[in-house]
Protein backbone atom coordinates (compact mmCIF):
# COMPACT_ATOMS: atom_id res chain seq x y z
CA UNK A 1 0.00 0.00 0.00
CA UNK A 2 1.31 3.82 -0.92
CA UNK A 3 2.52 4.93 2.48
CA UNK A 4 1.54 8.26 1.85
CA UNK A 5 -2.19 7.38 2.00
CA UNK A 6 -1.35 5.34 4.98
CA UNK A 7 0.15 8.68 6.83
CA UNK A 8 -2.79 10.51 5.69
CA UNK A 9 -5.40 7.68 7.49
CA UNK A 10 -3.41 6.88 10.51
CA UNK A 11 -3.67 11.05 10.49
CA UNK A 12 -7.16 11.22 10.32
CA UNK A 13 -7.69 8.43 12.76
CA UNK A 14 -5.92 10.27 15.62
CA UNK A 15 -7.63 13.86 14.77
CA UNK A 16 -11.06 12.27 14.67
CA UNK A 17 -10.52 10.29 18.04
CA UNK A 18 -9.55 13.16 19.66
CA UNK A 19 -12.22 14.98 18.57
CA UNK A 20 -14.79 12.54 19.53
CA UNK A 21 -12.83 12.00 23.18
CA UNK A 22 -11.25 15.18 23.87
CA UNK A 23 -14.59 16.96 25.19
CA UNK A 24 -15.42 14.04 27.28
CA UNK A 25 -12.15 13.29 28.77
CA UNK A 26 -11.61 17.06 29.53
CA UNK A 27 -15.33 17.01 31.22
CA UNK A 28 -14.17 14.04 33.57
CA UNK A 29 -10.95 15.74 34.61
CA UNK A 30 -13.09 19.12 35.84
CA UNK A 31 -15.04 16.85 37.42
CA UNK A 32 -12.28 16.40 40.20
CA UNK A 33 -11.51 20.05 40.31
CA UNK A 34 -11.41 21.97 43.68
CA UNK A 35 -12.53 25.21 42.14
CA UNK A 36 -16.18 26.15 41.76
CA UNK A 37 -14.94 27.59 38.21
CA UNK A 38 -14.99 24.69 35.86
CA UNK A 39 -12.52 26.15 33.83
CA UNK A 40 -9.54 27.01 36.36
CA UNK A 41 -8.12 23.86 37.72
CA UNK A 42 -7.78 24.62 41.38
CA UNK A 43 -6.12 21.03 42.51
CA UNK A 44 -7.80 17.25 43.49
CA UNK A 45 -10.99 17.20 44.62
CA UNK A 46 -14.04 14.78 44.82
CA UNK A 47 -15.96 16.90 47.29
CA UNK A 48 -18.23 17.68 44.15
CA UNK A 49 -19.14 13.84 44.12
CA UNK A 50 -19.76 14.03 47.87
CA UNK A 51 -22.07 17.17 47.39
CA UNK A 52 -23.73 15.41 44.47
CA UNK A 53 -24.87 12.16 46.83
CA UNK A 54 -25.83 14.51 49.53
CA UNK A 55 -28.31 16.22 47.02
CA UNK A 56 -31.37 14.44 47.27
CA UNK A 57 -32.89 15.77 44.12
CA UNK A 58 -30.69 13.86 41.99
CA UNK A 59 -30.74 11.12 44.09
CA UNK A 60 -34.54 10.63 43.55
CA UNK A 61 -34.07 11.59 39.62
CA UNK A 62 -31.29 8.76 39.00
CA UNK A 63 -33.96 6.07 41.04
CA UNK A 64 -36.59 7.48 38.72
CA UNK A 65 -34.39 7.22 35.63
CA UNK A 66 -33.20 3.74 36.45
CA UNK A 67 -36.37 2.40 36.64
CA UNK A 68 -37.94 3.95 33.50
CA UNK A 69 -34.73 2.51 31.65
CA UNK A 70 -34.89 -1.42 33.18
CA UNK A 71 -38.36 -1.78 32.43
CA UNK A 72 -38.81 0.57 29.24
CA UNK A 73 -35.55 -1.17 27.86
CA UNK A 74 -37.20 -4.64 28.91
CA UNK A 75 -40.52 -4.29 26.93
CA UNK A 76 -38.48 -2.92 24.16
CA UNK A 77 -36.46 -5.93 23.40
CA UNK A 78 -39.46 -8.29 23.48
CA UNK A 79 -41.46 -6.24 21.05
CA UNK A 80 -38.18 -5.03 19.30
CA UNK A 81 -37.53 -8.77 18.31
CA UNK A 82 -40.62 -9.54 17.56
CA UNK A 83 -40.51 -6.43 15.44
CA UNK A 84 -37.91 -8.26 13.93
CA UNK A 85 -39.40 -11.64 13.15
CA UNK A 86 -42.03 -9.98 11.42
CA UNK A 87 -40.25 -8.13 9.65
CA UNK A 88 -37.55 -11.15 8.69
CA UNK A 89 -39.70 -14.45 9.21
CA UNK A 90 -43.07 -12.86 6.85
CA UNK A 91 -42.16 -11.46 3.98
CA UNK A 92 -45.63 -11.03 2.69
CA UNK A 93 -48.48 -9.50 4.65
CA UNK A 94 -50.91 -6.70 4.53
CA UNK A 95 -49.80 -3.17 5.38
CA UNK A 96 -46.05 -4.27 5.64
CA UNK A 97 -44.90 -1.18 3.58
CA UNK A 98 -46.47 0.18 6.96
CA UNK A 99 -45.19 -1.77 9.70
CA UNK A 100 -41.42 -1.25 7.93
CA UNK A 101 -42.02 2.24 7.86
CA UNK A 102 -43.26 2.57 11.56
CA UNK A 103 -39.99 0.60 11.89
CA UNK A 104 -37.71 3.27 10.60
CA UNK A 105 -39.35 6.43 10.95
CA UNK A 106 -38.75 6.43 14.51
CA UNK A 107 -34.72 6.17 13.73
CA UNK A 108 -34.60 9.64 12.26
CA UNK A 109 -37.62 11.25 13.90
CA UNK A 110 -36.69 14.90 15.70
CA UNK A 111 -37.57 14.12 19.16
CA UNK A 112 -39.41 17.19 19.50
CA UNK A 113 -42.17 16.31 17.05
CA UNK A 114 -42.21 12.25 18.73
CA UNK A 115 -42.58 13.86 22.36
CA UNK A 116 -45.76 16.69 21.02
CA UNK A 117 -46.92 13.62 19.82
CA UNK A 118 -46.79 10.88 22.68
CA UNK A 119 -48.01 14.15 25.02
CA UNK A 120 -51.14 14.54 22.70
CA UNK A 121 -51.94 11.04 22.61
CA UNK A 122 -52.37 10.32 26.67
CA UNK A 123 -54.40 13.57 27.08
CA UNK A 124 -56.56 12.13 24.34
CA UNK A 125 -56.67 9.04 26.13
CA UNK A 126 -57.17 10.50 29.52
CA UNK A 127 -53.22 9.17 31.05
CA UNK A 128 -51.84 10.96 34.27
CA UNK A 129 -48.45 11.90 33.21
CA UNK A 130 -45.83 10.27 35.23
CA UNK A 131 -43.42 7.37 35.10
CA UNK A 132 -45.75 5.33 33.34
CA UNK A 133 -46.52 8.02 30.44
CA UNK A 134 -42.32 8.26 30.28
CA UNK A 135 -42.14 4.49 30.10
CA UNK A 136 -44.46 3.85 27.39
CA UNK A 137 -42.52 6.55 25.32
CA UNK A 138 -39.45 4.90 25.99
CA UNK A 139 -40.60 1.80 24.85
CA UNK A 140 -42.14 2.83 21.86
CA UNK A 141 -38.61 4.48 20.24
CA UNK A 142 -36.11 2.22 21.50
CA UNK A 143 -38.26 -1.23 20.52
CA UNK A 144 -37.28 0.37 16.61
CA UNK A 145 -33.58 0.35 17.76
CA UNK A 146 -33.83 -3.32 19.44
CA UNK A 147 -35.93 -4.16 15.85
CA UNK A 148 -32.74 -3.21 13.45
CA UNK A 149 -30.10 -4.54 15.23
CA UNK A 150 -32.12 -7.98 16.16
CA UNK A 151 -32.93 -7.78 12.41
CA UNK A 152 -29.42 -7.08 11.56
CA UNK A 153 -28.54 -10.51 12.74
CA UNK A 154 -31.72 -12.26 11.85
CA UNK A 155 -30.87 -11.78 7.98
CA UNK A 156 -27.69 -13.66 8.60
CA UNK A 157 -29.18 -16.55 10.46
CA UNK A 158 -29.57 -20.13 8.73
CA UNK A 159 -33.13 -20.93 8.46
CA UNK A 160 -32.82 -24.46 7.93
CA UNK A 161 -31.79 -25.08 11.73
CA UNK A 162 -35.34 -24.05 12.20
CA UNK A 163 -37.19 -25.81 9.48
CA UNK A 164 -35.33 -28.79 10.79
CA UNK A 165 -36.65 -28.34 14.32
CA UNK A 166 -40.05 -27.64 13.04
CA UNK A 167 -39.90 -30.87 10.67
CA UNK A 168 -39.00 -32.66 13.87
CA UNK A 169 -42.55 -31.67 15.62
CA UNK A 170 -40.89 -28.70 17.77
CA UNK A 171 -43.63 -25.66 17.82
CA UNK A 172 -42.70 -22.70 16.22
CA UNK A 173 -42.58 -21.10 20.14
CA UNK A 174 -40.13 -24.22 21.21
CA UNK A 175 -38.44 -23.83 18.07
CA UNK A 176 -37.99 -19.91 18.86
CA UNK A 177 -37.08 -20.65 22.73
CA UNK A 178 -34.56 -24.04 21.41
CA UNK A 179 -33.16 -22.86 18.58
CA UNK A 180 -33.48 -19.29 17.32
CA UNK A 181 -33.44 -17.73 20.41
CA UNK A 182 -29.79 -18.98 21.22
CA UNK A 183 -28.11 -17.73 18.06
CA UNK A 184 -29.56 -14.43 18.22
CA UNK A 185 -28.67 -13.93 22.15
CA UNK A 186 -25.74 -11.56 21.22
CA UNK A 187 -28.21 -9.49 19.19
CA UNK A 188 -31.20 -9.65 21.70
CA UNK A 189 -28.60 -8.21 24.33
CA UNK A 190 -26.91 -5.61 23.09
CA UNK A 191 -30.98 -4.41 21.71
CA UNK A 192 -31.15 -4.34 25.30
CA UNK A 193 -27.88 -2.58 25.96
CA UNK A 194 -29.12 0.22 23.67
CA UNK A 195 -32.41 0.91 24.99
CA UNK A 196 -31.65 0.58 27.98
CA UNK A 197 -29.01 3.59 27.03
CA UNK A 198 -31.03 5.18 25.11
CA UNK A 199 -33.61 5.76 27.74
CA UNK A 200 -30.96 6.45 30.12
CA UNK A 201 -29.98 9.80 27.96
CA UNK A 202 -33.23 11.05 26.72
CA UNK A 203 -34.26 14.78 27.39
CA UNK A 204 -36.89 15.94 25.05
CA UNK A 205 -39.15 13.05 24.90
CA UNK A 206 -38.98 12.87 28.82
CA UNK A 207 -39.46 16.28 29.05
CA UNK A 208 -42.75 16.49 26.98
CA UNK A 209 -44.16 12.61 28.47
CA UNK A 210 -43.39 13.33 32.07
CA UNK A 211 -45.40 14.94 34.88
CA UNK A 212 -44.85 15.45 38.75
CA UNK A 213 -42.51 13.43 40.50
CA UNK A 214 -41.15 11.56 37.36
CA UNK A 215 -38.18 14.29 36.78
CA UNK A 216 -35.25 12.24 34.93
CA UNK A 217 -31.33 12.32 35.29
CA UNK A 218 -31.03 14.39 32.23
CA UNK A 219 -34.21 16.46 33.10
CA UNK A 220 -32.65 17.54 36.22
CA UNK A 221 -28.82 17.80 34.83
CA UNK A 222 -30.55 19.63 32.07
CA UNK A 223 -32.30 22.49 34.26
CA UNK A 224 -29.28 22.98 35.90
CA UNK A 225 -27.01 23.40 32.93
CA UNK A 226 -29.61 26.02 32.13
CA UNK A 227 -28.27 27.71 35.32
CA UNK A 228 -24.77 27.48 34.63
CA UNK A 229 -21.87 25.36 34.38
CA UNK A 230 -20.86 23.85 37.67
CA UNK A 231 -18.54 21.19 38.81
CA UNK A 232 -21.35 18.91 40.75
CA UNK A 233 -23.20 18.83 36.96
CA UNK A 234 -19.17 17.62 35.52
CA UNK A 235 -19.43 14.83 38.65
CA UNK A 236 -23.15 13.54 37.73
CA UNK A 237 -22.13 13.51 34.06
CA UNK A 238 -19.10 11.11 34.91
CA UNK A 239 -21.17 8.57 36.99
CA UNK A 240 -23.41 8.54 33.76
CA UNK A 241 -20.42 7.85 31.68
CA UNK A 242 -18.63 5.59 34.00
CA UNK A 243 -21.58 3.21 34.40
CA UNK A 244 -21.92 3.47 30.55
CA UNK A 245 -18.16 2.58 30.31
CA UNK A 246 -18.40 -0.13 32.37
CA UNK A 247 -21.39 -1.96 31.02
CA UNK A 248 -19.86 -1.71 27.30
CA UNK A 249 -16.45 -2.95 28.38
CA UNK A 250 -18.07 -6.15 30.49
CA UNK A 251 -20.62 -6.43 27.42
CA UNK A 252 -17.43 -6.86 24.95
CA UNK A 253 -15.20 -8.97 26.89
CA UNK A 254 -18.53 -11.07 27.46
CA UNK A 255 -18.56 -11.85 23.78
CA UNK A 256 -14.98 -12.03 23.38
CA UNK A 257 -15.03 -15.04 25.49
CA UNK A 258 -17.95 -16.51 23.92
CA UNK A 259 -16.09 -16.50 20.29
CA UNK A 260 -13.27 -17.81 22.00
CA UNK A 261 -14.78 -20.71 23.45
CA UNK A 262 -16.87 -21.41 20.45
CA UNK A 263 -13.62 -21.20 18.59
CA UNK A 264 -12.42 -23.47 20.90
CA UNK A 265 -15.35 -26.18 20.79
CA UNK A 266 -15.42 -26.05 16.44
CA UNK A 267 -11.39 -27.18 17.33
CA UNK A 268 -12.32 -30.10 19.11
CA UNK A 269 -15.60 -30.78 17.26
CA UNK A 270 -12.93 -30.73 13.92
CA UNK A 271 -10.65 -33.44 16.21
CA UNK A 272 -13.56 -36.15 16.93
CA UNK B 1 -52.98 -29.02 14.24
CA UNK B 2 -49.45 -27.70 13.55
CA UNK B 3 -50.64 -25.71 10.52
CA UNK B 4 -53.18 -23.91 13.27
CA UNK B 5 -50.58 -22.85 15.74
CA UNK B 6 -47.89 -21.60 13.29
CA UNK B 7 -50.39 -19.92 11.70
CA UNK B 8 -51.35 -18.08 14.82
CA UNK B 9 -48.04 -17.49 16.04
CA UNK B 10 -47.22 -15.34 12.81
CA UNK B 11 -50.34 -14.49 13.87
CA UNK B 12 -49.18 -12.56 17.08
CA UNK B 13 -45.43 -12.16 16.21
CA UNK B 14 -46.86 -9.77 13.75
CA UNK B 15 -49.70 -8.27 15.26
CA UNK B 16 -48.08 -7.24 18.48
CA UNK B 17 -45.52 -4.82 17.40
CA UNK B 18 -47.55 -3.41 14.66
CA UNK B 19 -50.43 -2.58 16.97
CA UNK B 20 -48.17 -0.92 19.57
CA UNK B 21 -46.74 1.10 16.99
CA UNK B 22 -49.86 2.04 15.45
CA UNK B 23 -51.28 3.19 18.55
CA UNK B 24 -48.20 4.97 20.08
CA UNK B 25 -46.48 6.21 16.99
CA UNK B 26 -49.44 6.22 13.65
CA UNK B 27 -52.40 7.84 15.77
CA UNK B 28 -50.18 10.07 17.75
CA UNK B 29 -49.71 11.94 14.69
CA UNK B 30 -53.51 12.16 14.16
CA UNK B 31 -54.18 13.63 17.18
CA UNK B 32 -51.45 15.83 16.35
CA UNK B 33 -52.91 16.71 13.06
CA UNK B 34 -56.80 17.26 14.70
CA UNK B 35 -54.97 19.69 17.49
CA UNK B 36 -53.15 21.40 15.17
CA UNK B 37 -56.38 23.16 13.64
CA UNK B 38 -57.99 23.72 17.34
CA UNK B 39 -57.93 27.04 18.82
CA UNK B 40 -55.48 27.87 22.07
CA UNK B 41 -57.93 28.27 25.06
CA UNK B 42 -57.64 28.18 29.06
CA UNK B 43 -58.69 24.97 30.15
CA UNK B 44 -57.71 21.71 30.60
CA UNK B 45 -56.77 20.34 27.94
CA UNK B 46 -55.56 23.87 26.45
CA UNK B 47 -57.32 23.80 23.28
CA UNK B 48 -60.73 23.96 22.17
CA UNK B 49 -63.01 22.27 20.46
CA UNK B 50 -62.25 18.71 22.07
CA UNK B 51 -64.07 16.43 20.36
CA UNK B 52 -65.72 13.50 22.99
CA UNK B 53 -66.59 10.69 21.19
CA UNK B 54 -68.91 9.41 24.03
CA UNK B 55 -71.63 12.37 23.56
CA UNK B 56 -72.42 10.90 19.78
CA UNK B 57 -71.99 11.21 16.33
CA UNK B 58 -73.79 15.11 16.29
CA UNK B 59 -71.57 16.39 19.05
CA UNK B 60 -68.26 15.05 16.74
CA UNK B 61 -69.42 16.73 13.74
CA UNK B 62 -70.54 19.60 15.53
CA UNK B 63 -66.59 20.00 16.98
CA UNK B 64 -65.35 19.19 13.61
CA UNK B 65 -67.07 22.22 11.62
CA UNK B 66 -65.50 24.65 14.62
CA UNK B 67 -61.99 23.41 12.92
CA UNK B 68 -59.83 25.80 11.20
CA UNK B 69 -56.72 26.88 9.05
CA UNK B 70 -55.80 29.26 11.48
CA UNK B 71 -53.07 28.21 13.25
CA UNK B 72 -51.20 27.29 9.59
CA UNK B 73 -52.19 31.09 8.53
CA UNK B 74 -50.79 32.84 11.58
CA UNK B 75 -47.56 30.51 10.33
CA UNK B 76 -47.42 31.71 7.23
CA UNK B 77 -47.94 35.40 7.62
CA UNK B 78 -45.53 35.25 10.66
CA UNK B 79 -41.86 36.04 9.80
CA UNK B 80 -40.53 34.16 12.65
CA UNK B 81 -41.69 30.57 11.38
CA UNK B 82 -40.90 30.22 7.94
CA UNK B 83 -37.38 32.25 8.62
CA UNK B 84 -36.78 28.92 11.45
CA UNK B 85 -37.92 26.10 9.12
CA UNK B 86 -35.60 28.00 6.50
CA UNK B 87 -32.51 28.77 9.05
CA UNK B 88 -33.11 24.95 10.56
CA UNK B 89 -33.11 23.40 6.79
CA UNK B 90 -29.66 25.43 5.96
CA UNK B 91 -27.97 25.05 9.57
CA UNK B 92 -28.76 20.63 8.66
CA UNK B 93 -27.84 20.86 5.36
CA UNK B 94 -24.35 22.85 6.03
CA UNK B 95 -23.39 20.42 9.27
CA UNK B 96 -24.19 17.85 7.46
CA UNK B 97 -21.79 18.94 4.40
CA UNK B 98 -19.43 19.36 7.09
CA UNK B 99 -19.82 16.02 9.23
CA UNK B 100 -19.47 14.24 5.74
CA UNK B 101 -15.81 15.95 5.24
CA UNK B 102 -14.70 15.47 8.86
CA UNK B 103 -16.32 11.91 9.08
CA UNK B 104 -15.56 9.93 5.68
CA UNK B 105 -11.26 10.08 6.64
CA UNK B 106 -12.40 8.47 9.85
CA UNK B 107 -14.51 5.80 8.07
CA UNK B 108 -12.05 5.43 5.36
CA UNK B 109 -8.97 5.51 8.10
CA UNK B 110 -10.98 2.55 10.10
CA UNK B 111 -11.99 0.40 7.04
CA UNK B 112 -8.03 0.39 5.43
CA UNK B 113 -6.55 -0.15 9.08
CA UNK B 114 -5.40 -3.88 9.62
CA UNK B 115 -7.85 -6.34 10.22
CA UNK B 116 -6.62 -7.10 13.67
CA UNK B 117 -7.40 -3.17 15.15
CA UNK B 118 -10.32 -2.91 13.35
CA UNK B 119 -12.78 -4.16 16.01
CA UNK B 120 -11.07 -1.90 18.67
CA UNK B 121 -11.50 1.11 16.27
CA UNK B 122 -15.25 0.39 15.77
CA UNK B 123 -15.74 0.39 19.62
CA UNK B 124 -14.19 3.49 19.73
CA UNK B 125 -16.33 5.33 17.56
CA UNK B 126 -19.73 3.26 18.94
CA UNK B 127 -18.19 4.30 22.62
CA UNK B 128 -19.46 8.30 22.80
CA UNK B 129 -22.39 7.06 21.18
CA UNK B 130 -23.59 5.35 24.32
CA UNK B 131 -22.74 8.33 26.12
CA UNK B 132 -25.66 11.09 27.03
CA UNK B 133 -26.41 13.34 24.38
CA UNK B 134 -26.91 15.93 26.15
CA UNK B 135 -23.86 15.43 28.37
CA UNK B 136 -21.36 15.48 25.28
CA UNK B 137 -23.60 19.03 24.61
CA UNK B 138 -22.55 20.22 27.81
CA UNK B 139 -19.23 19.62 27.30
CA UNK B 140 -18.58 22.10 24.85
CA UNK B 141 -20.24 24.86 26.93
CA UNK B 142 -16.92 24.49 29.19
CA UNK B 143 -14.98 24.43 26.10
CA UNK B 144 -16.30 27.09 23.55
CA UNK B 145 -16.70 29.85 26.42
CA UNK B 146 -15.06 32.94 26.12
CA UNK B 147 -12.87 32.31 29.70
CA UNK B 148 -13.38 28.37 28.15
CA UNK B 149 -10.63 26.20 27.37
CA UNK B 150 -10.45 26.86 23.42
CA UNK B 151 -9.39 30.59 24.44
CA UNK B 152 -7.46 29.71 26.98
CA UNK B 153 -5.01 27.14 25.15
CA UNK B 154 -5.52 29.48 22.05
CA UNK B 155 -4.54 32.57 24.07
CA UNK B 156 -1.59 30.60 26.08
CA UNK B 157 0.04 29.12 22.48
CA UNK B 158 -0.61 33.40 21.70
CA UNK B 159 -2.53 32.46 18.47
CA UNK B 160 -4.97 35.36 19.51
CA UNK B 161 -4.85 37.92 21.88
CA UNK B 162 -8.88 38.31 22.60
CA UNK B 163 -10.96 35.60 23.17
CA UNK B 164 -13.29 34.71 20.08
CA UNK B 165 -16.71 34.44 20.77
CA UNK B 166 -18.11 31.16 19.66
CA UNK B 167 -20.65 29.91 22.13
CA UNK B 168 -24.06 31.43 21.10
CA UNK B 169 -23.16 31.50 17.66
CA UNK B 170 -23.90 29.32 14.76
CA UNK B 171 -20.60 28.03 14.53
CA UNK B 172 -21.23 26.61 17.97
CA UNK B 173 -24.30 24.83 16.91
CA UNK B 174 -22.30 23.20 13.78
CA UNK B 175 -19.65 22.25 16.34
CA UNK B 176 -22.63 20.50 18.24
CA UNK B 177 -24.44 18.35 15.39
CA UNK B 178 -21.23 17.75 13.66
CA UNK B 179 -19.59 16.27 16.71
CA UNK B 180 -23.06 14.51 18.80
CA UNK B 181 -24.01 13.08 14.91
CA UNK B 182 -20.92 11.82 13.70
CA UNK B 183 -20.90 8.07 14.63
CA UNK B 184 -24.27 8.16 12.69
CA UNK B 185 -22.52 8.78 9.75
CA UNK B 186 -18.93 7.12 10.54
CA UNK B 187 -20.66 3.72 11.13
CA UNK B 188 -22.59 3.32 7.69
CA UNK B 189 -19.77 4.51 5.43
CA UNK B 190 -17.07 2.20 7.33
CA UNK B 191 -19.53 -0.37 6.64
CA UNK B 192 -19.89 0.42 2.64
CA UNK B 193 -15.92 0.91 2.07
CA UNK B 194 -15.32 -2.58 5.00
CA UNK B 195 -17.09 -5.09 2.25
CA UNK B 196 -15.61 -3.22 -0.65
CA UNK B 197 -13.16 -4.94 -2.79
CA UNK B 198 -10.29 -3.62 -2.75
CA UNK B 199 -8.38 -4.83 -5.91
CA UNK B 200 -10.53 -2.89 -7.77
CA UNK B 201 -8.31 0.21 -6.86
CA UNK B 202 -5.21 -1.38 -6.82
CA UNK B 203 -6.31 -2.57 -11.05
CA UNK B 204 -7.07 1.26 -11.44
CA UNK B 205 -3.93 2.19 -9.93
CA UNK B 206 -1.50 -0.35 -12.00
CA UNK B 207 -3.92 1.29 -15.38
CA UNK B 208 -2.34 4.41 -14.75
CA UNK B 209 -4.54 6.40 -12.19
CA UNK B 210 -3.39 8.34 -9.62
CA UNK B 211 -4.83 7.59 -6.59
CA UNK B 212 -6.62 10.44 -5.70
CA UNK B 213 -8.67 9.72 -9.17
CA UNK B 214 -8.65 5.99 -7.93
CA UNK B 215 -10.47 7.39 -5.24
CA UNK B 216 -12.55 9.21 -6.84
CA UNK B 217 -13.68 6.58 -9.63
CA UNK B 218 -14.01 3.68 -7.48
CA UNK B 219 -13.84 4.10 -3.82
CA UNK B 220 -16.32 6.76 -3.57
CA UNK B 221 -19.11 5.62 -5.71
CA UNK B 222 -18.79 1.90 -4.01
CA UNK B 223 -19.48 4.06 -0.69
CA UNK B 224 -22.13 5.83 -1.67
CA UNK B 225 -25.15 3.80 0.23
CA UNK B 226 -23.19 4.45 3.09
CA UNK B 227 -22.64 8.05 2.51
CA UNK B 228 -26.61 8.34 1.94
CA UNK B 229 -27.58 6.66 4.68
CA UNK B 230 -25.29 8.58 7.20
CA UNK B 231 -26.13 12.06 5.20
CA UNK B 232 -29.91 11.24 5.99
CA UNK B 233 -29.56 9.67 9.63
CA UNK B 234 -27.79 13.19 10.40
CA UNK B 235 -29.87 15.41 8.44
CA UNK B 236 -33.24 14.57 9.22
CA UNK B 237 -32.92 14.62 12.99
CA UNK B 238 -30.59 17.76 12.80
CA UNK B 239 -33.61 19.60 11.26
CA UNK B 240 -35.49 19.07 14.27
CA UNK B 241 -32.93 19.67 16.52
CA UNK B 242 -33.12 21.16 20.35
CA UNK B 243 -30.81 20.59 22.74
CA UNK B 244 -27.71 21.82 20.63
CA UNK B 245 -29.32 25.30 19.23
CA UNK B 246 -30.83 25.56 23.17
CA UNK B 247 -27.52 24.92 24.54
CA UNK B 248 -24.94 26.10 22.04
CA UNK B 249 -27.13 28.42 20.31
CA UNK B 250 -27.65 32.27 21.11
CA UNK B 251 -30.94 34.03 21.62
CA UNK B 252 -30.68 34.77 18.01
CA UNK B 253 -30.36 31.73 16.56
CA UNK B 254 -33.81 30.41 15.17
CA UNK B 255 -34.46 26.74 14.99
CA UNK B 256 -37.83 24.69 14.30
CA UNK B 257 -37.25 22.48 17.06
CA UNK B 258 -36.28 25.72 19.64
CA UNK B 259 -39.48 27.20 18.16
CA UNK B 260 -41.79 24.53 18.72
CA UNK B 261 -40.40 23.83 22.64
CA UNK B 262 -41.02 27.18 23.59
CA UNK B 263 -44.57 27.84 21.68
CA UNK B 264 -45.35 24.44 24.49
CA UNK B 265 -43.29 24.79 27.48
CA UNK B 266 -43.12 28.89 27.68
CA UNK B 267 -46.58 29.61 25.46
CA UNK B 268 -48.62 26.92 26.69
CA UNK B 269 -49.98 27.09 22.81
CA UNK B 270 -50.56 23.72 21.95
CA UNK B 271 -52.17 23.98 18.70
CA UNK B 272 -49.52 25.90 17.79
CA UNK B 273 -46.76 24.27 18.33
CA UNK B 274 -49.03 20.93 16.85
CA UNK B 275 -49.12 23.06 13.55
CA UNK B 276 -45.51 23.84 13.48
CA UNK B 277 -45.04 19.79 14.33
CA UNK B 278 -46.91 18.90 11.39
CA UNK B 279 -45.13 21.39 8.93
CA UNK B 280 -42.25 19.80 10.06
CA UNK B 281 -43.37 16.34 9.08
CA UNK B 282 -44.08 17.91 5.95
CA UNK B 283 -40.63 18.98 4.82
CA UNK B 284 -39.33 15.84 6.87
CA UNK B 285 -41.40 13.23 4.80
CA UNK B 286 -39.98 13.18 1.60
CA UNK B 287 -36.08 12.62 3.18
CA UNK B 288 -37.69 9.89 5.62
CA UNK B 289 -39.83 8.02 2.94
CA UNK B 290 -36.31 7.88 1.18
CA UNK B 291 -34.38 6.73 4.30
CA UNK B 292 -36.55 4.06 5.02
CA UNK B 293 -36.45 2.73 1.26
CA UNK B 294 -32.08 2.50 1.57
CA UNK B 295 -32.37 0.80 4.77
CA UNK B 296 -35.33 -1.61 3.69
CA UNK B 297 -33.27 -1.98 0.31
CA UNK B 298 -29.96 -2.41 2.12
CA UNK B 299 -31.81 -4.99 4.56
CA UNK B 300 -32.78 -6.93 0.98
CA UNK B 301 -29.63 -7.23 -0.78
CA UNK B 302 -27.88 -8.85 2.45
CA UNK B 303 -30.55 -11.71 2.29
Amino acid sequence: MNTTWSRFNIASLVLGFAFLYLPIVLLVIYSFNESRLVTVWAGFSTKWYTSLFNNQAFIDAAWVTIRVGLISATFATILGTLGALAMTRYTRFRGRMLFSAMIYAPLVMPEVITGLSLLLLFVAIGLDRGILTVTLAHITFSMCFVAVVVQSRLVTFDRSLEEAAMDLGATPVTTFFKVTLPVILPAVVSGWMLAFTLSLDDLVISSFTSGPGATTLPMRIYSQVRLGVTPEINAACTILIAIVAVGVIIASIANKRREVNRARDEQAAARN
Amino acid sequence: MQKLIASVTSRLVISIPYLWLLVFFLIPFIIVFKISLSEVAMAIPPYTPVVDITAGIKSVFNSISQFSWDNYVWLVEDPLYYKAYISSLVIAIVSTFLTLIIGYPIAYGMARAPATIRPTLLMLVILPFWTSFLIRVYAWIGILKPEGLLNQFLMWANVIDTPLNILNTNTAIFIGIVYSYLPFLVLPIYSALEKMDYSLVEAAEDLGCTPLMAFWKITFPLSMPGVIAGCFLVFIPATGEFVIPDLLGGSSTLMIGKTLWSEFFSNRDWPVSSAVAVILLLLLVVPIVLFQRSEAKAQESEK
